[in-house]
């Protein structure tokens, strides 16, 4: 034990950047509004970093000049109308300025209409169920066993060596690149929350409610997100994975899982 | 002396002392906290609880560190992990924070606004030993069947349904905790209403009087609402009721509904006292009077009622209406004007003074900057869009620990380095506590700024495990954990030292010249203070 913590102190502090990423931001993600999301978060930020640059400098040149080792008379003011009124004033005009593409933003986050197919996910302690609406394709997603032997308590598997570890499924949700898709959200058990930051989604799965969101990706590729809203035990563990294909290999897949229905109906 | 603050009469103290049976001493052995009716003995035992508090729910903090030190499980399993996130919360927030500020509201309100005493000694003894009552039942539910609580301190059902044996005892010692707020609360209210000395107007009432006069309303309004809440979730767990299950007709989002309506105010009932210690500290070492004391009134207030209409950004992603939305986001974004004020009115404050640096206006400068990052990465959380990204990740958690450690903490800690000379007669070891101050400042931000990065690169709060590309930071922030615990132990031996009168006498007005009637006593202060109301001459320091 001991020894592991020292090897990856070390790890850390020769090798650590070399293996890990140091993401530091919020993903600009592959749907327009995951970009849109990530412009506004940044445009938030600079106007933070400025009002900061404001707020610190005084601050900060406050400290450094007006200490008394430097022999400075306090002043004796205590009040000024016209300051206080222009300290109100700027910070309702930026706001104001940061409210309206927010509100704009909201607005399209909002509108779900017109979806190209639509996906029922349902939460359960602790595993996702997709279900196809109008397709005859539903299947539970579950850890990957890679990940899920190696998170066991002192299992002696390093989760360096195991792939995208604790983000990885048997089986992910399937989907075609630049269709609207629409997710259907509810719950089995208590509330989850289905978060994939690339798609900028997230929303909770309430039992007995029905929650809408959607997304339009416009790039092919694999998406990993988590269970965002603590469910019990192995709210860890309940990873989310989504594949985004190209139209016609989005066809061919569902046509085999169809198939797959279909013989392991007539099997039984 | 202050200038602006004289005893006319000069005489009340010694004369008090010299005969009558209202000067008597305390009451010796036990009996003298368990029978405790002095203001100055129930604030000592609130700070004393507080302490202990700090360090249980720290330990907890430092389990889940060292869990999340690096991928994979390696020292509790994940229900353990999550019963200690659950667990370091709820004794963080009702054990440490709110009895820290209670205790300082015991010792300072009466003397701030030459009261003799609270206005209800025997409800303010009584508020107190309710709360190590709630402590030991919610603490002991960690060696029940099925553990403590473990669904978060938000108790969010269905999840807290599946909860073990602790589940009544966690909505019994909620419940108690509520109760030990309110009565605490009404006697700040009744105090502060009715025992101020005749010259002090409301208007001229020290900002931490007015900070504390805000917060007790807050208090009485919202404890109530969470005292309701939980019953409910314990009706349906035990009397059949559906307030909050689908099956039967209800909505476990109504519970988030009231949940945060209780939830905001209480954030700001942990920060507006802090921002009343700070606007306290801040002109007795610029040497200047604070800035625009009347609209740091008003801002208070204003934050106090916005803090009722913000409750849904805490829950943006349950599938609210548009319009809904729009609401909580533009109410929340209001909140940083009149927060701004005050950040701007503090820097005003300091602004041509005449600063030194002792440990209290450390802490405090602390504060101003680092509650400052905690107020812009809150302006963020308010942008819904955005938000649903942050929602749930450790953005959150750097969000809520930037204004909970070096805010509301670092202001706890500022309070008790301030008054402790006036509450001991001697000064702490300067040296020492400018120490404590640095190691605290560096780990705090050790700890808690990488995980404004991980939750952007898309951590959630709340696991005991995570994905290897996210160990790097938590890596950096256990090591900050783990040193900023250990600092504290310097703070506790400081503390002693200075308890034990091994520091130099302090004067009746320990620093140079600071405003308000706490100082016009000798240091310590005595048993009983203004036994006779003192009087505020004209032109108050105050405002």
């Amino acid at each position: 034990m001991i020894r592991r913590t020292c090897l990856s102190v070390a790890g850390f502090l020769v090798a650590g950047s070399a293996r890990a990423d140091w993401a530091i931001n919020m993903p600009r993600g592959v749907t327009e509004l995951s970009a849109e999301t990530h412009d506004l978060h940044m445009q938030v930020f600079y106007w933070c970093c400025a009002i900061a640059f404001v707020v610190f400098g005084a601050m900060i040149w406050s400290l450094i000049r007006h200490r008394k080792s430097r022999g400075v008379e306090p002043a004796k003011f205590s009040h000024s109308m016209t300051a206080e009124v222009i300290w109100t004033i700027i910070p309702i005009i930026i706001l104001l300025l940061m409210a309206v593409p927010a509100a704009e933003t909201l607005i399209k986050l909002e509108d779900g209409r017109k979806p190209d197919l639509t996906v029922v996910v349902t939460g359960y302690q602790w595993k996702w169920h997709y279900a196809y609406q109008g397709e005859d394709v539903a299947f539970y997603s579950t850890l990957a066993r890679a990940s899920a032997d190696a998170r066991r308590k002192n299992s002696g598997i390093d989760p360096f060596t195991v792939d995208n570890y604790l983000l990885d499924v048997d089986k992910p949700l399937v989907v075609p690149k630049g269709a609207k898709v629409r997710i259907l959200l509810t719950s089995n058990d208590v509330i989850h929350a289905w978060w994939v930051p690339d798609l900028a989604i997230k929303k909770d799965a309430v039992p007995g409610f029905i929650h809408e969101t959607f997304f339009r990706a416009a790039e092919a590729g694999v998406f990993r997100g988590q269970c965002a809203e603590l469910c019990g035990m192995d709210h860890g563990y309940m990873p989310i994975v989504v594949e985004v294909v190209e139209p016609e290999a989005y066809q061919a897949w569902l046509a085999t899982e169809k198939n797959t229905a279909a013989e392991l109906a007539s099997a039984n | 002396m202050g200038s602006a603050v004289t005893d006319a009469h000069g005489h009340g103290q010694a004369q008090a002392i010299g005969h009558g049976h209202d000067e008597h001493g305390p009451a010796k052995g036990v009996r003298r906290w368990l029978y405790a009716t002095n203001h100055k003995d129930i604030g000592t035992m609130y700070l004393v609880f507080s302490c202990l508090m700090f360090f249980i729910g720290g330990s907890m903090a430092l389990v889940i560190r060292s869990e999340l030190f690096t991928p994979g499980l390696q020292f509790v399993a994940p229900n353990v992990f999550n019963q200690m996130t659950t667990m370091h919360a709820l004794v963080m927030v009702f054990g440490a924070v709110m009895p820290a500020f209670v205790g300082l509201a015991n010792w300072m309100i009466p003397m701030m606004i030459g009261a003799p005493d609270m206005a209800l000694p025997r409800m303010n003894n009584w508020s107190f030993w309710i709360l190590p009552v709630a402590f030991s039942i919610l603490l002991s539910t960690l060696f029940m069947p099925g553990g403590a609580p473990a669904g978060g301190w938000t108790m969010y059902p269905p999840l807290v349904l599946q909860t073990g044996d602790a589940f009544p005892f966690l909505i019994f010692s909620v419940h108690l905790m509520g109760l030990s707020s309110i009565m605490g609360a009404i006697n700040v209210i009744v105090t502060i209403i009715n025992m101020r000395t005749a010259e002090m107007s409301l208007l001229k009432m020290p900002m931490f009087v007015w900070t504390w006069l805000i917060t007790a309303y807050l208090l009485i309004a919202v404890m109530p609402v969470l005292a309701g809440a939980v019953t409910m979730l314990l009706t349906d767990q035990f009397f059949g009721t559906s307030f909050f299950l689908a099956a039967g007709g209800g909505d476990p989002v109504m519970f988030q509904h009231i949940f945060w309506f209780f939830g905001h105010p209480e954030v700001y009932i942990m920060i507006l006292p802090a921002f009343g210690v700070v606007s306290e500290i801040i002109p007795t070492f610029a040497r200047k009077p604070l800035f625009g004391h009347d609209s740091m009134v008003y801002a208070a207030s204003s934050i106090a009622f916005l803090s009722f209409i913000v409750w849904a950004h805490h829950m943006f992603t349950v599938g609210m209406p548009l319009t809904g939305q729009l609401f909580f986001m533009f109410a929340t974004m209001l909140i940083a004007v009149p927060t701004g004020v005050k950040v701007f009115n503090w820097t005003a404050t300091m602004w041509k003074g005449a600063m030194t640096f002792e440990t209290p206006m450390l802490f405090s400068l602390a504060f101003l900057f680092l509650f400052t990052i905690g107020g812009f990465s809150g302006l963020m959380l308010a942008v819904v869009s955005s938000d649903i990204q942050y929602h749930d990740s450790y953005f959150v958690v750097a969000h809520f620990h930037y204004v909970l450690v070096p805010g509301s903490i670092f202001g706890i800690m500022a309070a008790v380095y301030y008054w402790l000379p006036k509450w001991t007669g001697h000064m702490y070891n300067e040296r020492l506590g400018q120490v404590h101050f640095w190691l605290s400042a560096i780990f705090v931000n050790v700890t808690f700024f990488p995980m404004h990065f991980l939750g952007l690169a898309g951590m959630p709060r709340r696991i005991p495990d995570y994905s290897t590309q996210f160990t790097d930071f938590n890596s950096i922030a256990s090591i900050g954990a783990i040193g900023f615990g250990i600092s504290q132990f310097l703070f506790i031996y400081i503390v002693v030292q200075c308890v034990r009168k091994q520091g130099a006498k302090a004067s009746a007005a320990v620093w140079e010249n600071p405003k308000g009637l706490e100082w016009t006593v000798p240091s310590p202060a005595p048993y009983h203070t203004f036994n006779e109301p003192p009087h505020v001459t004209a032109g108050a320091a105050f405002s």
